[in-house]
């Protein structure tokens, strides 16, 4: 298990030197030269040369790559062009409401998708199986920026039950926060509920047709312990490989989510960054995205490795 | 059996069920729609002032957006956008992805850790990061928008590409091939990719769906094509500012994306039941 | 009275193609302490018959006719709640896939005790001792490491001595073993069968044995019911069976044997099994029969009396060796 995690955690920080190397790269083929950036469209060449000067523009790209990756790692991520914030403390205050929302979502899913799932695969061919099957299409098929808009129109313009955007801290006001998460959080995890009831509902049927469901069965087991306990079990590691898969969907579906209901979150902030083309921000956080989901991705491993004792036991990889 | 019975076969096991059917049908007037649809509609940046934001009519059968273009019309180029990114986007993966995936599987012992490892990493990769990094570099445009898509659905066809490579090497009749002398080239041409030709149709049957739900949001972020092109998602980020005046705006984009996407995906649960037994279920 | 009686049982499948009639107006007992083997080809209706005493066939497509008394008390109606306390407990299983039979996720000790906690409502501890003593008495070494191990880390035969122990945990009066050897080496088929005589004279428990394999009914079994087509079509004590077979089938069957086997060669059976679908008037082994005369197309031939306990449905039975 040890040697697992180990080699898991050596291939993740390859994957984050490669990424980190890319990214710099791609900053580097962004149109126009930083330092005229930086400097402003007035500068004086002499300005703009020492900019150049001042943040080692003018070094070979392998030592500016050692100066991007030590300033990173300490925490620096330049200033935003927009309002000449720290880009770090930007990202602190925005991470914590994508984070919520995103652990919403997928909550949402989870119960949802894994509970719809289990109830299908166990009335297969019956009614909640057909309800089940048909919410999963429909889930699969409406994007979710779209059921968004449908969640506004319904429950903040026609019913006036929600508010239709904006966000409060957790910390400030739960109640009104939770008032406003919910539906993002509904929105964004109905997707992925559907998705994940398709595959629970496949890999449940798969379990209850296996022999050891039978054995269960002939142990005199309660049928919730035979479809909870056994059933379920074999089929959780199909659950957690669809959560790791849809990770960077999460990720994606945020962001629009975000862009919907007015939340500033890390998704906003993408975007805003994009459309006003705030280098250090859009730098910064496709470097933090790609951290995030390396990270995530390496538990999702574990998490597998955890549930399924093959792995766990002999330290080998998947299969 | 020849190929032109089994063809043939496989025809009627899919032509009873009739979920794949409706799919098949939905995917068919999406097409339809894209490719007649704007030569009957008429110009979808005509505006008519005398009626912004009208309600659906005999005039305008979708109604108007706040400019007075009518929305049927947008809808149609619309679908010409959707099928533009789902298709290029679906066949910049396949040509890419394809020669990827082959190279992997024929050259197991020191490409193949690499590529497959990349590609497990990258299998989950937000998409929307690939789309914000080109956006910054090239502009907001489909172009961006079809790389961006292409290379999020590039992992998913090495994998199936690498797959079938393995796969068919083992059958005793290639490895015979291969003992009387056959060359990598006719071993790719006469039997791997024709074995991959029907798990790639179904991964196709999930990556173009996915691409028209990817143009739209990117279009919707302003990440992708710009107006005034009508694009479904560009469509919606108009609607949105008119939610409670207008919302027949935000019904018939989100409608068509919806249908389409279905459309798609009920094809593709068809397809691979009828064309891969080893996954159905 | 028998601890078993099974009278007229039939079991028919609903699928695509209709009903599919596995079991055919089986009648069978057995008493304390008991072997019983239910022998034949693979689809005869052996196994059916047996998974109907705990009633584990789907639910959703079987459909039951006759009756299962178990010390007098009628299994084929008695409410679900109350059948899961027969099962495991009263009746429990063997199941043929030793490798696919034991749940992967969970530790064998966990299975074992599973059923511990569930019939004999023992704590933990006290469940895990007994399990202890289980893994022993089927013959595992080591049983205390083998309590935390997973099934993958088990052989076949390990595996199977598991399921044995599982299914003996709470000493059943009657437990069935579906084709328990079929998939084991020859030289752990051995062992295994001696588990099951053990249980037999340890604790009395009546076993139905089913297998398609003459050489085990003769190893182990005391009375044997060779099955064809759904229906039996002889019975008898297995010494009798085999000193003096009626039945053209049985005769076949055990011309198939390896220690018959001419020149190295199994005899087969020419032709094949009618179909389950449908259930004509006449002897269902007609096509096959070396012995076939025009009656058995026109009526089917009943069970009758070969002799002290023995029976065999044939119009013209005898042995021809």
């Amino acid at each position: 298990m040890l040697w697992f995690i180990l080699r898991r955690c050596g291939s993740a920080v390859i994957v984050l030197f490669v990424s980190s190397v890319l990214i710099f790269l791609g900053v580097r083929a962004l149109p126009g030269d930083p330092a005229t950036v930086m400097a402003g469209q007035e500068a004086s060449p002499e300005a703009i040369e020492a900019i150049r000067h001042e943040f080692g523009l003018d070094k070979p790209l392998p030592a500016q790559y050692l100066d991007y990756l030590g300033q990173t790692l300490s925490g620096n991520f330049g200033r935003s062009t927009q309002d000449q914030l720290p880009v770090a403390d930007i990202l602190l205050e925005r991470l914590p409401v994508t984070l919520e929302l995103s652990v919403l979502a997928m909550l949402v899913a989870i119960v949802i998708g894994v509970g719809a799932g289990i109830v299908a695969a166990v009335r297969r061919g019956k009614l909640a199986d057909y309800l089940a099957t048909a919410f999963g299409l429909a889930g699969l098929s409406v994007p979710h920026f779209w059921l968004g808009l449908l969640g506004i129109l319904l429950f903040a313009v026609t019913w006036r039950v929600l508010p239709a955007s904006g966000y409060v801290p957790f910390t400030e006001d739960p109640v009104q926060n939770l008032q406003r998460m919910i539906l993002p959080a509904l929105v964004l995890g109905t997707g992925f509920a559907a998705i994940l009831m398709r595959q629970t509902r496949s890999a449940m049927l798969g379990a209850l047709s296996a022999d050891y469901v039978r054995t269960a069965r002939s142990k005199g087991l309660p049928e919730a312990k035979v479809v909870g306990a056994h059933a379920l079990r074999n089929s959780l590691t199909t659950v957690v490989t669809v959560l790791g898969l849809q990770l960077g969907a999460l990720i994606s579906g945020a962001v629009v989510t975000e862009q919907i209901f007015v939340i500033p979150g890390f998704g906003k902030l993408t975007v805003d960054a994009v459309l006003t083309r705030n280098y250090p921000v859009i730098q910064a956080v496709v470097l933090v995205t790609v951290v995030g989901y390396v990270l995530v991705n390496l538990l999702v491993d574990i998490a597998y490795a955890f549930l399924n004792p093959r792995i766990r036991l002999s330290g080998g990889g998947h299969d | 059996m020849t190929e032109v019975m089994r063809r043939r076969r496989l025809w009627r096991r899919f032509r009873r069920r009739p979920m794949p059917m409706a799919g098949l049908v939905l995917v068919v007037a999406f097409v339809l729609l894209a490719l007649i649809g704007p030569l009957v509609t008429g110009d979808p940046a005509a505006q008519d002032y005398m009626a912004t934001l009208a309600p659906p009519s005999p005039e305008h059968l979708m109604g108007t957006d706040d400019l007075g273009r009518d929305a049927f019309a947008r809808i149609a180029h619309g679908a010409q956008v959707s099928l533009q990114a789902g298709v290029l986007s679906t066949l910049l993966a396949m040509v890419v992805g394809i020669p990827i995936g082959l190279v992997a599987g024929f050259y197991r012992r020191w490409l193949d850790p690499i590529v497959m490892r990349l590609v497990d990493v990258t299998l989950a990769f937000p998409f929307l990061v690939f789309a914000v990094g080109l956006a910054a570099i090239i502009g907001p445009s489909l172009k961006g928008v079809v790389l961006a898509l292409g290379f999020s659905q590039l992992p998913a066809v090495i994998r199936i590409t690498r797959g079938e490579v393995l796969a068919v090497r083992e059958m005793d009749y290639v490895a015979a091939a291969v003992a009387d002398g056959a060359g990598d080239g006719h071993i790719i041409f006469r039997y791997v990719l024709p074995n991959c030709l029907s798990p790639l149709i179904v991964q196709a049957t999930v990556a173009i769906p996915a691409a028209i739900i990817g143009e739209a949001t990117l279009s919707f972020l302003g990440l992708g094509v710009q107006p005034p092109t009508p694009s479904w998602g560009v469509m919606l980020t108009t609607a949105q500012q008119y939610l409670s005046d207008a919302p027949w705006l935000a019904i018939w984009p989100g409608l068509m994306i919806a249908l389409a996407t279905l459309g798609f995906n009920l094809l593709g649960d068809g397809l691979r039941d009828v064309l891969d037994p080893r996954s159905a279920r | 009275m028998s601890l078993l009686e099974i009278s007229d049982l039939s079991v028919h499948f609903a699928t695509e193609d209709g009903l599919v009639q596995a079991v055919r107006d089986i009648s069978l007992t057995l008493d304390e302490g008991e072997i019983l083997a239910l022998c034949g080809e693979s689809g005869c209706g052996k196994s059916v018959t047996a998974m109907s005493i705990p009633r584990l066939l789907p639910p959703d497509t079987t459909r039951l006719k006759g009756s299962i008394k178990l010390d007098g008390r009628e299994l084929t109606t008695l409410p679900e709640p109350e059948m899961r306390r027969v099962r495991g407990k009263t009746v429990s299983v063997v199941f043929q896939e030793p490798m696919t039979s034991l749940n992967p996720s969970f530790t064998v000790g966990y299975q074992i005790t599973e059923v511990l906690r569930r019939h004999e409502k023992l704590s933990r501890q006290a469940a895990a001792a007994r399990a202890v003593e289980l893994l022993e008495l089927v013959g595992i070494p080591a049983p205390q490491r083998r309590m935390k191990e997973y099934p993958h880390q088990l052989s076949g035969g390990m595996r199977q001595r598991v399921m044995i122990a599982i299914a003996v945990a709470c000493s059943p009066r009657v437990l069935i073993a579906d084709e328990p050897t079929t998939a084991l080496d020859v030289t752990i088929q051995a062992g295994v069968l001696d588990v099951f005589r053990d249980l037999r004279d340890r604790l009395g428990t009546a076993i139905i044995l089913i297998t398609h394999d003459l050489g085990v009914v003769a190893d182990i079994a005391d009375r044997a019911i060779v099955m064809y087509a759904g229906r039996a079509v002889e019975q008898a004590p297995v010494t009798e069976l085999f000193a003096n077979p009626r039945h053209p089938y049985t005769l076949g069957l055990m011309k198939a044997l390896p220690s018959a086997a001419v020149n190295g060669r199994l005899a087969e059976i020419p032709g094949m099994v009618p179909s389950p679908l449908s259930d004509p008037d006449q002897c269902a082994f007609h096509d096959r029969c070396p012995r076939v005369q025009e009656d058995c197309r026109l009526s089917r031939p009943p069970l009758t009396r070969q002799g002290e306990g023995h029976l065999a449905a044939c119009y013209y039975p005898g042995g021809d060796r």
